[in-house]
């Protein structure tokens, strides 16, 4: 089943609702029965080791892979994707801001008459993202935290209600993680636009996020931070013990002592409000 | 069929599959099918000038499929790969095309070298055949580990002392050696086919490298001696055949591939049972 | 005016009718090439523009036996053609690459099979060589109208998918986001390739259908970044090699040994092997912008 775009499933306050989507690839189940719902202008870290399944839960909720159970649906404002990388020959004739105007009409057909309106949205959405002065430049030539950022303003240019980013900060040292994450929160305060973005690492999140998804072997976990970053929640979801462990605000998660799943009570997952 | 002249096409048709099927295993994986058709049919201007000139046509061959490799590699050190082959390609044919005007034969001969003749092979042909065929495979076995590194995960193979560019190279001047030799009997336009359709079929049948190349001449060499036989029998000329059974071997390879990833979902259908829901996603 | 343009332009030149028809057709084929090699080049579909050419060769042979005009032949082979290759082939540039050489490998052994029986026919090793190597002043001016209407399908096909193409060779996942149907534009583009190529197949031979597909189109895309321009430049330095390599051949009638000409291959072949030279040694030359500001990793 295809991602179900259709809006007026949805409520005024859902941008996005993942409804037990489960998804094979290759005879393997690789996410199960994952739920989850963001609403307009919330921030959401969508967090899990590599290999736990949030680039294929990405491409899910975009509707290049299909499910084998479950849905999605989107709110009709569309979502704008950030891909983590793209293949690049230097070769390829496409400056930044013609990259970023094809986030406009990369669909149209015919050749783009050139248009002033055009060009000052594009001149404004490369402001937007600090790429002013990149606008000339050949996009397979740029670094690759230029390019990031030529990637967001095509995302973005065609106004989406969501957007998504597969792992943004993935290559970046310290002071770009920091960067992009204050672009992007900007952005989205400003344009009141929802983000969803995957990382391995939630730290660099912490200050913007509103809610998390955890993903862990194939299943998620969804909530308000604090909720759901926790010892039980995260063991239960892991299958084995794990601690949770707070160390100068920063969080980290690990591996506990493998003694079964021999938890006191049960506390139920916690509900997203 | 196996008399007198015909035996010199058996043994000459022999050792072409052996080279074709070891060095088109590295072709395949590499992705040079390009290059692997680019330089036969460039060798045939340079087979064109040496006629002209008097000189055996196996030399001129071998001067510019060596010739080709080089530029090839040149070129494709400054700019797109497949930019560069395609450049060398005409420009050979450009100055082949040159050579063939000053000639007003545009004799059979030409036609063979394109298309591939049976019996056109004599004796004192072979032993020039074997010996350039003994060398490339050589090649091939000597530099087969950094061949496999370096088309395989370059990086590693950096980081073990294979530069890239040399063995790109090395693996280039096999090529041209191989398909030099290979032309008076299959015929430019075909060589590739041998060096395409058998090992793209083998690496769909086995993922070990010296299994699937052994697999891969095994199918050039029943490719070439059924090319051979129906092409005596028929009349029809060999070039086709070649053409024709490299296709089968390749669709018979994509076919099985597709075959075995069905048996493969089908037999992981059944996962992972659902764990208990309170383990499970909560929106 | 004259006297200085007379050792370059030999006499003759601009009342012969051949003349005319060559730098016609010639200038319309490269402009065409030109336009649709960028994409090509783009897509790295190199090689099955090469591959589409020598096989309306195919077409060209196999119509002329069943009776059809072969220009319908080259056109329908090479679209034929086209979409066989687009069907069998993995998205993959290797895999794709492989599926090509197959198919021409095949084609190729088709067109021997044809040629074999077509031997009743008494040019027909000039006419392999004539298609291979070209015939630039042998053109038969009433293909010009075919050549047209093939030339404006091809750039139209082009035309229409301009952006789609361009988004889908940056990233397909983007394209589809974008409501793009990457698979779709990508099948298109090489039916105008095989349109492209066939037509210039015909006309100027395989050499410098070729040739004219990837060169220009590879040297443009280094002088500039901007994809109307690269078309342009593309357009145009196809153009100019071909005119003065019409001319040159036509020249070279006049040189030692006087009524030998050599063919127009050679030297439009070598004189777009020198543009894309130059360009790159433009290129070596420009620094790259200073825009490495942005940390990475």
């Amino acid at each position: 089943m295809m991602t179900d775009h259709r809006a007026q499933a949805l409520s005024p306050d859902e941008m996005l609702v993942v409804d037990g989507v489960t998804v094979r690839l290759g005879g393997r189940e690789v996410l199960h029965d994952v739920r989850f719902s963001i609403r307009p202008g919330e921030f959401v870290g969508l967090i899990g080791s590599n290999g736990a399944g949030k680039t294929t839960l990405l491409r899910v909720i975009l509707g290049l892979l299909p499910t084998a159970a479950g849905q999605v649906r989107v709110a009709a404002a569309g979502i704008g994707y950030v891909p983590q990388k793209i293949q690049l020959d230097p070769d390829v004739p496409l400056r930044a801001r013609d990259l970023v105007g094809l986030g406009l009409d990369g669909n149209r057909l015919g050749i783009p008459l050139p248009s002033r309106s055009r060009r000052k949205r594009v001149d404004e959405m490369l402001a937007a993202v600090d790429a002013a002065h990149l606008a000339g430049a050949r996009v397979g030539e740029l670094s690759g935290g230029e390019q990031q950022r030529i990637l967001i303003a095509h995302a973005l240019i065609s106004r989406p209600g969501l957007l998504l980013l597969d792992e943004p900060l993935a290559n970046l040292d310290i002071a770009s993680e920091q960067e992009v994450v204050a672009l992007l929160a900007r952005i989205a305060r400003e344009q009141n636009i929802s983000v969803l973005i995957s990382a391995h690492d939630m730290n660099p999140l912490l200050p913007v996020m509103d809610r998390i998804v955890y993903l862990a072997k194939g299943r998620a976990a969804s909530g308000p931070t604090e909720d759901v970053v926790r010892t039980e929640v995260l063991s239960k979801l892991y299958g084995q013990h794990v601690d949770v462990i707070h160390v100068h605000g920063r969080v980290l998660v690990v591996a506990g002592r493998d003694d079964g799943l021999n938890l006191p009570e049960e506390p139920a997952i916690p509900a997203a409000r | 069929m196996f008399s007198g002249f015909m035996i010199n096409t058996w043994v000459v048709a022999t050792i072409v599959a052996v080279v074709a099927g070891s060095v088109g295993f590295f072709v395949v994986l590499r992705g040079s099918a390009f290059v692997a058709d680019a330089l036969p049919t460039g060798a045939f201007a340079g087979a064109a000038g040496a006629s002209l000139i008097g000189v055996n046509t196996l030399v001129g061959l071998g001067v510019f499929s060596l010739l080709g490799a080089l530029g090839i590699g040149w070129l494709g050190r400054r700019g797109r790969h497949d930019v560069a082959v395609a450049l060398a390609l005409v420009a050979m044919l450009g100055l082949g095309a040159l050579f063939l005007s000053f000639t007003t034969e545009y004799g059979p001969e030409i036609e063979s070298l394109l298309f591939g003749e049976v019996l056109g092979i004599s004796v004192n042909e072979i032993a020039p055949v074997a010996a350039l065929g003994a060398v490339c495979v050589l090649a091939i076995l000597v530099l087969f580990r950094p061949l496999m590194l370096s088309s395989v995960m370059p990086e590693l193979g950096e980081a073990r002392g294979v530069r890239a560019h040399r063995i790109e190279t090395c693996f280039l001047v096999v090529l041209a050696l191989a398909t030099s030799m290979a032309l008076p009997v299959v015929g430019a336009l075909l060589i590739f086919s041998l060096m395409i359709g058998p090992p793209a079929a083998a690496r769909s049948v086995t993922a070990r490298p010296l299994l699937a190349m052994g697999l891969s001449v095994v199918l050039a060499l029943v490719t070439v001696w059924l090319a051979i036989a129906v092409s005596y029998q028929t009349n029809w000329p060999i070039g086709f055949f070649v053409g024709t059974i490299a296709a089968v071997c390749y669709a018979a390879g994509r076919g099985w591939t597709a075959l075995r990833s069905r048996r493969l979902r089908r037999s992981q259908a059944s996962t992972l049972p659902p764990v208990a829901p309170t383990a499970s996603a909560v929106a | 005016m004259n006297g200085v343009l007379a050792p370059v332009i030999e006499p003759g030149f601009f009342s012969s009718s051949p003349v005319h028809v060559a730098l016609l057709v010639g200038g319309v084929v490269a402009v065409v090439s030109g336009i649709v090699g960028m994409f090509t080049v783009v897509r790295g579909q190199s090689y099955a523009g090469h591959a589409l050419a020598d096989l309306s060769v195919t077409g060209g042979s196999g119509s002329v036996l069943i009776g059809i005009s072969p220009l319908w032949g080259f056109a329908g082979t090479s679209v034929a053609a086209a979409g066989i290759m687009d069907l069998i082939g993995v998205q993959r540039p290797r895999g794709r690459d492989l599926a090509t050489g197959i198919v021409r490998g095949a084609g190729l052994g088709l067109a021997a099979l044809l040629l074999y029986w077509d031997t009743t026919h008494t040019s027909t090793t000039g006419a392999t060589i004539t298609i291979l190597f070209g015939s630039m002043f042998t053109i038969d001016p009433s293909v010009i109208g075919i050549v047209a209407a093939f030339s404006v399908a091809a750039v139209g096909i082009v035309a229409a998918l301009y952006r789609p193409l361009l988004l889908s060779s940056v990233s397909s996942d983007l394209a589809i986001v974008r409501g793009v149907r990457p698979r779709l534009a990508g099948a298109l583009c090489l039916i105008a390739i095989a349109l492209a190529t066939s037509l210039s197949a015909l006309t100027i031979g395989a050499i410098l259908s070729t040739a004219l597909l990837v060169g220009p189109a590879a040297a443009a895309l280094r002088l500039t970044a901007r994809p109307g321009l690269v078309l342009a430049w593309s357009a145009l330095i196809g153009l100019v090699a071909t005119w003065l390599g019409i001319l040159l051949a036509y020249d070279s009638y006049y040189w030692p040994p006087k009524g030998h000409g050599w063919p127009v291959s050679f030297f439009v072949v070598f004189l777009i092997l020198i543009f894309y030279l130059l360009t790159q040694a433009r290129r070596g030359r420009d620094a790259r912008r200073p825009t490495a500001a942005a940390a990475e990793g």
